[in-house]
């Protein structure tokens, strides 16, 4: 009897809907578990937490107070303690935090593990400042007062207003600075770049030196070495007002020290912020990791150069394989003898997309880098050899290894739409005196259309998380400038650029600070993931208006 | 039931018409249109058109009948060369548009298939806009003028007896029209460009009865104009609509004459049982 029952329950097809609903659920979980990691670990770190302040007495050692920022926590059982650890009776476990103690270029650590055994009791004082600075990572005291060349200006309660005011004062004057150094003196130096190609252009061209050209250029030239000159007046004008202010302030462990205002970004009191003061300035940092530029090597500040630079790459991706694909797949499919070269080609195209990536890589860099790069500066940029214009990786160069890398992802899917076309709807084009070519560009291509945007996706999504092949062909760890800027020809697509993905690579892995890269691995990773789930809405939401459009015939 | 209740009288009606149709059709009487002489046609090795000989007569509706593959779409799709898509088929023979052999390398594909306009079986609107639809043939030959096209839109829908059930919608989707209105859509599509012949292939058999009845008025109508060619499986749709029928079987002619007289007086046998039910 109960034989049959499960026969009669194996029959239904029961198992079958759980196994499948199971295969479903479990990739849902995984993916999402994935996301929230990520989201958690990587958001979590832009928090204001408070700092404590605990005296630390180690066995063996001076007491001393330890300041900072509770980041992990752990239980360790005492068998795998050290044997030289004081454990007490009974005691059978070991509980550790790691501090953020801040401080680097003091203390020599920023991050260090305390035993709770040894902990004092632990307090939150409102006036501890966290600090964020420009050079060795966070800085966590006390303020003392506030100096102007040396003499002190305010102390005690007033230290503090005068503290914000003043820093208010030396980031505008940084601002100005960095706009000078980045935009106006990188146009002269622009200038003088093109009048120096200028110059070389009419050496190579074997235009005697008597010619009145070569005044001219040397006219242009002192004008703007006139303007370079002005320039770095003004700026060393600034970096004098810049070095003016100074803070005195108190470390955890009573020592004194003096921090000029320069070399401070930002500072707040944690301990001191209610829960909105902390949003705000919650929010405050996660637009500054967003929209900034990376410090200390790669460990500090924001990425937005990665950021745009990943979204350049595949904008310019989508670009080149687009019209590439779907013309070839065109081919293949509508134009092509159908046969066995053609069914060759279809494999081999289809067996692109399984060679690994950073095969690609290296062939971007031999044929594209070197030859074709190589070729274009030989032929349009002799004036700067020898050093490379086209001829060396970048962002022109990893699109296209990127759009090469996708193309059989888009030849696939365009040849699937154009064969879902109901031939009635070829065969109705043609009865009304269409050749085959206006057939294809009237019916046949649009109704494909959202086959094509398929395939369009399919590329962004793969050519988004692709890191191996970039770092080959233009990925670097940090660009000097993005590929899009004021100064003709706006889009620079033989520069260098920065990736997200090549990012959390770099940050991870070639950090010389762990534990202070390990949230902007996360942080960045989940902005990859941000980015990849944008462009692909966005590319949905396209296919999508064109479904409408071109709906096909139900009836 | 209501439908098919109409149908059936509409039907009636019609017979009455064809009955009024006045003076006994003969074919010595007719201009010819297309003239096809010992036409074979192969699909590879296997023949599907044997030695056919017809002549189809100006501004009347021929019917081809018979049994599913007696070749008579195949036929049909020879008047405007829609074989040519397919690989491997072989003609022998002449077929004739107004004398001319319209197999002959120096006719245009393109040109010949404007003269010579196909409805198919099932309703295939383009996935554009009703208006679209109609005028796609006319921006084909690059008349692109909005008057123009407005006006010709509007006598083709009137032509194809479309115009009053859409001239509010014009710019909305003709996938959104029903069966019958986007087959009748996919003729005047056909009509804007004003075609001398109208080849229908089954253009009812997808059909429900009302939608078939209209189209079949429709037809009644349009040989005024064209001469219409139509391939059917539906014996009284041969009957209520058309001229002249022919009879095809396994790939040959067998029997060709006035619908009246194929109908009520065949002169072979197979003729007689096939449009009796014997088989078929």
């Amino acid at each position: 009897m109960s034989n049959s029952t499960f026969k009669s329950w194996y029959q239904s097809g029961s198992p079958w809907v759980w196994l499948n609903a199971g295969a479903v659920s479990i990739s849902l979980i995984a993916v999402i578990g994935l996301v929230l990691l990520i989201a958690v670990r990587g958001l979590s770190h832009f928090w204001p937490a408070d700092i404590m302040s605990v005296e630390y007495n180690e066995p063996g050692l001076e007491p001393t107070v330890l300041m900072g920022e509770k980041v992990n926590h752990e239980v360790v059982p005492a068998e795998r303690v050290p044997s030289d650890y004081p454990l007490k009776e009974g005691q059978t476990t070991v509980e550790r935090y790691l501090l953020k103690i801040g401080n680097r270029d003091q203390f020599g650590l920023d991050f260090r593990w305390v035993n709770k055994d040894w902990m004092g009791e632990i307090s939150y004082p409102k006036d501890i400042l966290a600090i964020e600075r420009r050079e060795w990572g966070h800085f966590y005291g006390y303020l003392l007062s506030v100096q102007q060349q040396g003499e002190t200006v305010a102390e005690g309660e007033q230290a503090w207003p005068e503290f914000q005011q003043r820093l208010e004062r030396s980031n505008n004057l940084v601002a100005e600075i960095k706009y000078i150094e980045k935009i106006e003196i990188g146009k002269i130096n622009q200038a003088l770049e093109s009048l120096r190609l200028d110059e070389r252009r009419l050496e190579l061209d074997g235009v005697p030196e008597d010619n009145p050209a070569y005044a001219e250029i040397e006219a242009a030239k002192a004008l703007e070495n006139e303007k370079y000159a002005k320039l770095q007046t003004r700026l060393s004008e600034l970096n004098q007002a810049l070095v003016r202010d100074q803070v005195v302030l108190q470390m955890s462990n009573g020592q004194e020290v003096i921090l000029p205002l320069a070399k401070i970004v930002d500072v707040v009191k944690p301990n001191e912020m209610n829960r909105l003061e902390k949003m705000q300035h919650y929010f405050h940092e996660v637009w500054k990791f967003v929209s900034g530029e990376p410090r200390e090597a790669n460990t500090e500040g924001g990425i937005f150069p990665a950021i745009f630079g990943t979204v350049m790459m595949v904008l310019i991706m989508s670009v080149i394989v687009t019209p590439f694909g779907v013309i070839a797949a065109i081919y293949l499919k509508e134009y092509a003898k159908q046969g066995f070269i053609t069914r060759t080609i279809r494999i081999a195209v289809n067996n692109l997309a399984g060679v690994p990536s950073i095969v690609y890589g290296v062939f971007g860099l031999g044929f594209f880098v070197y030859f074709l790069g190589g070729n274009i500066d030989e032929i349009f940029f002799q004036a700067k050899l020898p050093s490379p214009t086209f001829g060396q990786p970048g962002l022109m160069w990893a699109s296209l290894t990127l759009a090469i890398l996708t193309v059989p992802v888009v030849i696939v899917a365009t040849e699937e739409g154009l064969s879902r076309i109901p031939r009635a709807m070829r065969e109705g084009s043609l009865a009304l005196g269409a050749t085959k070519a206006e057939t294809l560009w009237r019916t046949v291509i649009p109704m494909a259309a959202p086959a094509m945007m398929t395939g369009l996706i399919l590329a962004v999504a793969r050519a988004a998380g692709e890191v191996a092949p970039l770092m080959m062909v233009g990925v670097v760890k940090l660009a000097p400038a993005l590929a899009v800027d004021s100064v003709a020809p706006y889009l620079h697509l033989d520069r260098q650029f920065m990736h997200l993905g090549f990012h959390i690579y770099d940050v991870g892995f070639q950090s010389p600070n762990v534990e202070a890269a390990r949230p902007l691995v996360y942080a960045t990773a989940f902005l990859l993931l941000l980015i990849i789930v944008v462009l692909n809405l966005t590319a949905i939401s396209i296919r999508n208006r064109l479904r409408e459009n071109f709906k096909a015939s139900d009836n | 039931m209501e439908a098919v209740n109409q149908n059936k009288s509409a039907a009636r009606s019609i017979d009455i018409e064809s009955m009024q149709r006045g003076p006994k059709l003969n074919l010595a009487d007719e201009t010819a249109c297309i003239e096809i002489k010992n036409f074979n046609l192969f699909y590879g090795e296997a023949q599907a058109l044997k030695d056919i000989n017809l002549t189809i007569p100006r501004h009347r509706v021929t019917a081809f009948i018979g049994p599913s593959g007696c070749g008579k779409s195949t036929f049909l799709r020879c008047f405007n060369r829609m074989n040519d898509l397919i690989d491997n088929v072989n003609i022998q023979g002449e077929l004739l548009l107004d004398g001319e052999d319209l197999n002959s390398p120096a006719v245009n594909v393109s040109d010949l298939r404007r003269k010579v306009g196909m409805v198919f079986q099932k309703p295939n609107p383009f996935p554009k806009t009703i208006y679209e639809n109609v005028a796609y043939g006319l921006r084909l030959q690059g008349i692109n003028d909005r008057q123009t096209l407005d006006k010709v839109v509007e006598k083709s829908l009137k032509g194809a007896a479309l115009w009053d059930e859409v001239k509010d919608r014009l710019q909305s989707s003709a996938m959104g029209l029903s069966g019958g209105q986007q087959q009748r859509l996919v003729i005047a599509r056909a009509i804007a460009i004003e075609p001398e012949v109208l080849l229908l292939d089954e253009p009812a058999s997808a059909l429900d009865p009302l939608s078939t009845l209209k189209i079949e008025e429709l037809i009644y109508e349009l040989k005024e104009k064209y001469t219409i060619v139509i391939v059917t499986h539906n014996m009284q749709q041969a009957a209520r609509v058309s001229d002249y029928t022919a009879f095809m079987y396994m790939g040959e002619l067998i029997e060709f004459g006035a619908t009246d007289e194929l109908f009520t007086n065949p002169s072979k046998k197979q003729t007689e049982d096939y449009i009796t039910g014997r088989y078929g």
